[in-house]
């Protein structure tokens, strides 16, 4: 631990500010984990396709994760790369899709 | 036709402003970056609603008993994982516009959309309510 501000001027901001952020991305990824357990459940049916979809599934979580971990550990700057939040966004409405897809087929 | 071309702009011009961070970047001044890092705290909250949501339609289709309207457990699931993207969507959208206005000092974007998805939730609920209350009178 460190203990630098995400600031960068040595200060420490009293509202906590950047570890209220840090917890709440690693709120967002253990969220993301039970979606994932949930989703993987569904997708193993025993064949071939149900594998794939539970390999992609996993996939998503891992790259969330890689995202996401620089901004849970305080690493990095302290202004969020502008490409990752479109880049959660998305990959989190992939995943519904995908859930859905899966949803579709236990019923066709 | 306009319409339907008109709508498709402004999609196209909102995915274009999502992806285009020099331009988020570059607009205004740069903030305190405390006010960033809140306005990011409220996408994560967003995107967590999003994923309970999701979190809920997988739990519908695979721990609902079958019930008796055929492909209604489904119906259930599906919905509440549209619901979710819509929210993971609504987010991102709405944590640039926000972003935006705090570079250029405007106001911060208004939105029905947490009226609207309240609406929804407890409609949904109530529905549940009757529907519990029905079979519990029905026997």
């Amino acid at each position: 631990m460190t203990g630098v501000p995400a600031g960068g001027d040595g200060t420490r901001d009293p509202g906590l500010q950047p570890e209220r952020t840090r917890l709440a991305w690693r709120r967002m990824g253990l969220a993301y984990t039970v979606v994932t357990v949930l989703a993987v459940r569904l997708a193993l049916t025993g064949d071939t396709a149900g594998a794939l979809l539970a390999g992609v599934t996993v996939a998503t979580w891992w790259a969330t994760l890689v995202v996401g971990w620089g901004r849970a550990t305080g690493r990095r700057q302290a202004r969020i790369d502008t490409h990752a939040v479109p880049l959660m966004a998305l990959g989190t409405t992939g995943l519904a899709l995908l859930c859905v897809a899966l949803v579709l087929r236990g019923v066709w | 036709m306009s319409t339907v071309k008109r709508i498709i702009g402004v999609v196209w011009q909102a995915i274009r402003r999502w992806f285009d961070p020099s331009d988020l970047n570059s607009v205004g001044s740069t903030p305190d970056y405390r006010f960033s890092l809140a306005n990011e705290r409220t996408f994560l909250a967003w995107l967590r609603t999003g994923l309970a949501l999701i979190a809920g339609g997988l739990a519908a289709a695979q721990f609902l008993p079958p019930l008796p309207l055929r492909h209604l457990r489904e119906a259930i699931a599906v919905a509440l994982l549209l619901l979710g993207a819509t929210v993971a969507v609504r987010a991102v959208d709405h944590w640039s516009r926000t972003e935006r206005a705090i570079r250029l000092g405007e106001r911060l974007p208004a939105s029905r959309f947490p009226a609207v998805l309240a609406l929804i939730v407890a409609v949904g609920a109530l529905l549940l309510v009757v529907a519990v209350l029905a079979r519990g009178v029905s026997g």
